[in-house]
């Protein structure tokens, strides 16, 4: 572990959140947008941080109230869910292989193609203002987007957003 | 000018709202209105049909409301926001 690995790690300690390589994933196959949500809600059920009930919730949450967003350059899916599912808090994402039709948010007919997921797990509601806008402004940039899609290695994913969104800023927010 | 309360609403009253209710608080300080922002689940919004002012929400809704609805899903994408801040403090200055 070199310097920097260390410091990453501590941080992750102190905020509490769970980010690292294992909840990234990379060339996603499905041919819908449940097998999405099945497949990295398994991943995270895997790694501890959600419960068997988060996948069934998660899905039935994207039908009534779709999550997906007409962003600039690479339109995005942010699914979550109640928070009695989650264990610990985390953002996992997704990218898709090929991209997969999610409702739009807000809009009961439309679809989107979508192609980068993030999947948010968080353990209680109203909270994490900071990240959750740092998260947002990852959208609106669509060079980060280009970025993560066409990148191949995850800790490079890891390394960019954990520049991007400041996970030591959840230190201390309730 | 009575003070206006403003449901923020989204699916889960989680994320989306959260991102929302921030943007709309400091929107709210710079044009020095004083405002009474709930932040609830969308299911939640007929709780409130008596006191509220205006519903700005990201999850879609098919009731109707006694007050009027503003879509917020630009402050997410980041395209179109002006257009519905201007919206949305339209409806605060009346």
């Amino acid at each position: 572990m070199n310097g920097a690995n260390i410091l990453y790690s501590v941080v992750n300690m102190m905020s509490n959140i769970y980010f690292n390589e294992s909840v990234i994933l990379l060339n996603v196959e499905a041919a819908s947008k449940e097998e999405v949500l099945e497949k990295m809600g398994r991943n995270l059920i895997d790694e501890n941080l959600v419960k068997e009930s988060f996948i069934p919730a998660i899905i039935a949450r994207e039908e009534e109230y779709a999550t997906g967003l007409p962003t600039a350059g690479v339109a995005v899916a942010i699914p979550h869910t109640d928070v009695e599912h989650v264990q610990r808090k985390t953002i996992s994402i997704g990218v898709l292989k090929d991209a997969v039709e999610f409702g739009v948010m807000g809009d009961d007919k439309e679809t989107i193609p979508v192609r980068i997921v993030f999947m948010l797990a968080m353990d209680e509601a109203h909270s994490q203002l900071s990240l959750l806008q740092q998260l947002m402004s990852v959208f609106q940039t669509e060079e980060t987007l280009l970025s993560i899609l066409k990148e191949e290695n995850k800790t490079n994913i890891r390394s960019l957003l954990e520049e991007k969104l400041d996970f030591g800023v959840l230190e201390g927010e309730k | 000018m009575a003070k206006k309360q403003v449901l923020v609403a989204c699916g889960a009253g989680i994320a989306t709202s959260t991102v929302v209710n921030g943007a709309i608080e400091e929107m709210a300080k710079e044009n020095n209105l004083d405002v009474d922002l709930v932040q609830i689940k969308i299911s939640e919004v007929g709780g409130y049909v008596d006191t509220a002012d205006l519903l700005v929400t990201t999850a879609m809704t098919q009731k109707e409301f006694p007050f009027p609805v503003i879509n917020a899903r630009t402050f997410l994408t980041g395209i179109g926001t002006e257009q519905t801040k201007k919206e949305i403090l339209q409806e605060l200055q009346k």
